[in-house]
């Protein structure tokens, strides 16, 4: 019988070795997706008894932190949100249930403490041994609450978004969305039905995007910085440069008239102008004929030099962010375009800021950001540095830049026509302090919509040592200009932030 | 060293291990619990202390690592149920004082020639039957999760097919052992008894659904069957009639059929009719949670393991996530606080229990030790591959309890038996040795 019994004892040990075999499977090799499946309860525990890092605002505002319950032996955390609506659509929120967008969803791993470097890394092992509650990493923002209040309260509900920037380090001093909405409601019960019946004036669509990152505007009259900038840049004109302005511009043998412009001021034919005084009055006919001059292609190369045709680096998820420039539409419904010949566009168009052409306000700000910065584009940012539980720094946003897009030279002439349309131009009306000196440029896009329109106001102060970049953008007003609607927004806010 | 103080030497380590399970538990958990904890580490102890003495008296010459590796099981199970529960603990430590009792008693009386038993081979038979359906009996049986297999009296749950199985291996050991030969010529005569006997117990198993049992009974019978008459064909024949009987048992029981399902796809994509609630949800929310989530726990663990204590059983609202986490799913529990390290250990403390038992088989001089310790051997790996291949999706999940580790009385009595038996066998086998 000794040869069955050594027969059944090795099939008894393989059979037991099966068992270390698959409990090695769970826990090693399949143990990432079991922990990310949504129903399983216990990560989803886990996940509550973390202590969330705080989110602060630049000036130490608490922006995101934590409430604390214990009950039945288990010490949770629910996310609080104490400036309710403030950046709502900046930072995002996390719910109970493990959702997270905006900077609580691509700054999850600092924020859950999940980011890995070898001393903490041991820390925490031994944290965990011990039993003690897992701290996540304080997430610091360069938004600085005040000018994110005001800008919200600017807008005052109506459809539209504010962002301003520290002009020479691209740091995001306010991201402000309007309609906004409490973060708080999320972990209420029908929270998230409370917020689907948010609407602002425009009414068609939800609080919980970020217009500021990736609404897509037609930037209208602001977009000939862009134009003024690839016809200056490459040597095609000057400042000086002499039009006639009859009070059109002639395209594929049809009159483009500016009488459709209500971005203009002044007479409807200016007679001869210079291109400098073109873009003080936002004379269409100029541009128009610049455009064809100079070419569609050529201005979405410069386009694309002040970031458009990408999507800005900002630290939000990506997918919260829109690449500006063309967009066509079809059945599928709207997309990125990129025309392979100056024919494809309508070169006189495109040259103010229509023709399909789409921009989101960070992508505006940039362009003023670029001109204020002597034509080097600053890489926006939102996170000034992540500190760990136990103070000490994790990381520290250093400025970066995304390259030259214009010479030094063109940004001064640029600066020094934007300082016209405040002064004497479209936005003279605005009445900027005498003691401010800005340089601005103000856009009112038709929508196809009659006189409604979208107003945008792009400006930086002070003009001849530039510090900050304010892009506003206010959708679908009835008769509301670049002028009369965004400009004064803008102008509050630069007085806040420039006053003595 | 003698075999005894190499046995007691052993058993103090398994103290050490013990106490040190206890204060980590009591450290980790000292707000939710009071103290005392290592009182009950001294308590088990205690007990196995008492064993040891008994095992001086009784089997001077049995092997001396199998009482400290049945110490050691233990002592990992009672820890995690004291984590889990420790009014669970106290109530497991009577049972293991009742086991003692039972281990104590069996090796006293059956200390000079436990081959006696053969002689009351159909008692055993018919006791095994008897045990398996008295759940069925009116009055004393429980369904529990769709299985009739406990039976209460005085307050206490007890599951009779643990014992069952034990009787079964002495009815089995005894009747091959006499019929060996004949069998393996094949004639029906032959085979008549053991047919009926078998037939009787599978039925029973199925009217009472208790799956996990009858797989076990049925492997522990093949591989018996195997050791006796080493006719390969006879195991494919089993094998094959198994399959068949299975298939035919799966088409007309829906119990059956569910486990499958849950066994081959516990996670559906889209909502199923849940008949717990009637409602339409996903698999892993309604038939498969229990497999599912018990699979989660075992990922959380991980390599390393959350730590005694630290791992997570109860939800927001303090409800259990795992139903029946400290009897047949205490694995999982194991395998989240232990990490892959911890659960690796105690597979291979059972590898080396089943090693030591099988050199016992070796050892034995007659067919009946063999056959016996054998059984008891195979039984108790098999018993183990049955409920943690389950948990861990090898297998069907069939409820069953893993030994030593599990909460459970029935279960503490059968396997305080089953090493009596081995350790009377060895004693035996190296009493013989020594003569000669």
């Amino acid at each position: 019988m000794n040869k069955q019994l050594r027969h059944l004892s090795v099939f008894a040990l393989v059979l037991l070795a099966v068992l270390i075999v698959s409990t090695t499977y769970w826990q090693t090799w399949a143990k990432a997706d079991l922990a990310a499946r949504k129903e399983n309860s216990i990560t989803n525990i886990e996940r509550l008894t973390i202590d969330r890092g705080k989110i602060l605002a630049a000036d130490g505002t608490v922006l995101a932190d934590n409430r604390k319950t214990h009950k039945h032996g288990l010490t949770t955390y629910t996310r609080h949100y104490p400036q309710n609506d403030l950046a709502s659509q900046v930072i995002g929120y996390a719910t109970n249930a493990g959702t997270t967008t905006g900077l609580e969803q691509s700054l999850d791993d600092y924020l859950t403490g999940a980011n890995t470097n070898l001393t903490n890394t041991f820390k925490d092992e031994l944290n965990r041994l011990g039993g003690q509650t897992v701290h996540g990493d304080d997430v610091v923002l360069t938004l600085r609450p005040d000018i994110q209040r005001l800008a919200l309260d600017q807008l005052g509900g109506r459809c539209g978004a504010v962002v301003v920037l520290d002009a020479h380090t691209g740091a995001v001093v306010a991201m402000a969305s309007s309609p906004t909405y409490n973060a708080n409601l999320v972990n209420q019960p029908k929270g998230y039905t409370k917020i689907g019946r948010i609407r602002g004036t425009c009414g068609d669509h939800t609080a919980l995007q970020n217009n500021a990152t990736v609404g897509l505007y037609p930037p209208g009259s602001t977009f000939k910085m862009v134009t003024a900038a690839a016809a200056l840049d490459s040597g095609a004109y000057t400042p000086g440069s002499r039009f006639n302005d009859p009070g059109y511009c002639i395209e594929y043998g049809k009159r483009v008239s500016n009488a459709g412009n209500p971005d203009q001021n002044g007479p409807e034919a200016f007679g001869n102008v210079s291109l400098a005084e073109g873009f003080e009055h936002s004379i269409n006919s100029v541009f128009c004929n610049v455009g064809m001059h100079i070419g569609g292609l050529k201005i979405l190369d410069y386009a694309k030099r002040f970031g458009f045709y990408s999507v800005p680096p900002l630290e939000t998820p990506p997918d919260e962010s829109s690449a500006s420039g063309l967009y066509k539409y079809d059945k599928h419904g709207r997309s990125l375009w990129t025309p392979t010949s100056s024919n494809d566009v309508d070169s006189g168009r495109l040259a103010f800021g229509q023709a399909n052409m789409l921009a989101t306000p960070l992508q505006m700000a940039m362009v003023g950001a670029t001109i204020a910065n002597k034509g080097v584009v600053p890489k926006p940012y939102l996170v000034q540095k992540v500190v760990a539980a136990d103070g000490s720094t994790v990381t520290k946003t250093a400025p970066q830049t995304l390259g030259q897009a214009i010479k030094p030279s063109t940004a001064a002439e640029l600066n020094q026509m934007m300082q016209l349309v405040v002064r004497g131009g479209t936005a003279a009306s605005v009445g900027f302090p005498p003691g401010l000196k800005v340089a601005g440029k103000t856009g009112t896009a038709e929508l196809g919509l009659g006189t409604i329109y979208d107003a945008w106001f792009v400006a930086f102060a002070p003009a001849d040592n530039p510090r900050y970049v304010v892009a506003v953008v206010v959708e679908k007003q009835p008769n509301g200009f670049g002028a009369s609607v965004s400009a004064p927004i803008a102008k509050a806010i630069l007085e806040k932030l420039l006053a003595r | 060293m003698t075999l005894r103080n190499r046995e007691l030497l052993a058993l103090m380590t398994v103290g050490l291990l013990t106490a040190i399970g206890f204060a980590t538990v009591y450290i980790a958990l000292k707000s939710q619990i009071s103290g005392g904890s290592l009182g009950y580490a001294v308590f088990f102890f205690g007990l196995y202390l008492v064993a040891h003495v008994v095992t001086r008296l009784t089997v001077p010459l049995a092997d001396p690592y199998l009482l400290p590796m049945a110490a050691l099981l233990t002592a990992i199970g009672v820890t995690e149920i004291y984590r889990l529960g420790p009014d669970n603990a106290f109530r497991q430590g009577l049972w293991v004082v009742i086991g003692v009792g039972v281990f104590a008693t069996t090796l006293f009386w059956l200390r000079h020639d436990y081959r006696v038993l053969e002689r009351y081979k159909y008692v055993f038979g018919v006791t095994a039957i008897f045990l398996l359906l008295l759940p069925w009996a009116p009055g004393l049986g429980e369904t529990i999760n769709g299985s009739r297999l406990w039976i209460h009296f005085g307050g206490l749950q007890f599951q009779p097919s643990e014992l069952g199985k034990i009787a079964l291996i002495v009815f089995l050991a005894a009747y091959f052992r006499e019929k060996r030969e004949v069998l393996a010529q094949g004639r029906l005569k032959d085979w008549g008894p053991l047919l009926v006997i078998w037939g009787i117990a599978m039925l029973g198993l199925f009217v009472t659904n208790d799956l996990g049992s009858a797989l076990l009974y049925y492997g522990i019978f093949v591989a018996m069957l195997y050791v006796a008459t080493a006719r390969i064909a006879f195991v494919a024949g089993a094998v094959g009639l198994f399959l068949v009987g299975s298939f035919a048992v799966s088409q007309g029981t829906p119990h059956v059929q569910e486990r499958i399902t849950n066994w081959l796809s516990p996670w559906s994509t889209h909502p199923i009719y849940c008949p717990a609630n009637g409602e339409q949800m996903l698999r892993q929310s309604c038939q498969s949670y229990q497999q599912v989530t018990s699979l989660y726990s075992i990922g959380h663990g991980g390599f390393g393991g959350t730590g005694l204590g630290h791992g997570i059983f109860t939800g927001e609202t303090g409800s259990q996530l795992i139903p029946d986490l400290n009897t047949d799913f205490i694995y999982s529990a194991l395998a989240q606080e232990l990490g892959l390290v911890g659960v690796a250990a105690v597979l291979l403390l059972y590898m080396a229990f089943v090693v030591r038992g099988f050199q016992i088989a070796l050892s034995a001089t007659d067919g009946f030790s063999k056959l016996l310790a054998a059984g008891l051997s195979f039984g108790f790996a098999f018993q183990t591959f049955v409920i943690v291949g389950g948990i861990t999706r090898v297998i069907p999940l069939t409820g069953i309890t893993l030994p030593f580790v599990s909460y459970g009385g029935s279960s503490v009595l059968a396997n305080f038996l089953l090493v009596a038996g081995l350790l009377l066998i060895s004693n035996r086998a190296n009493r013989e040795l020594a003569a000669t």
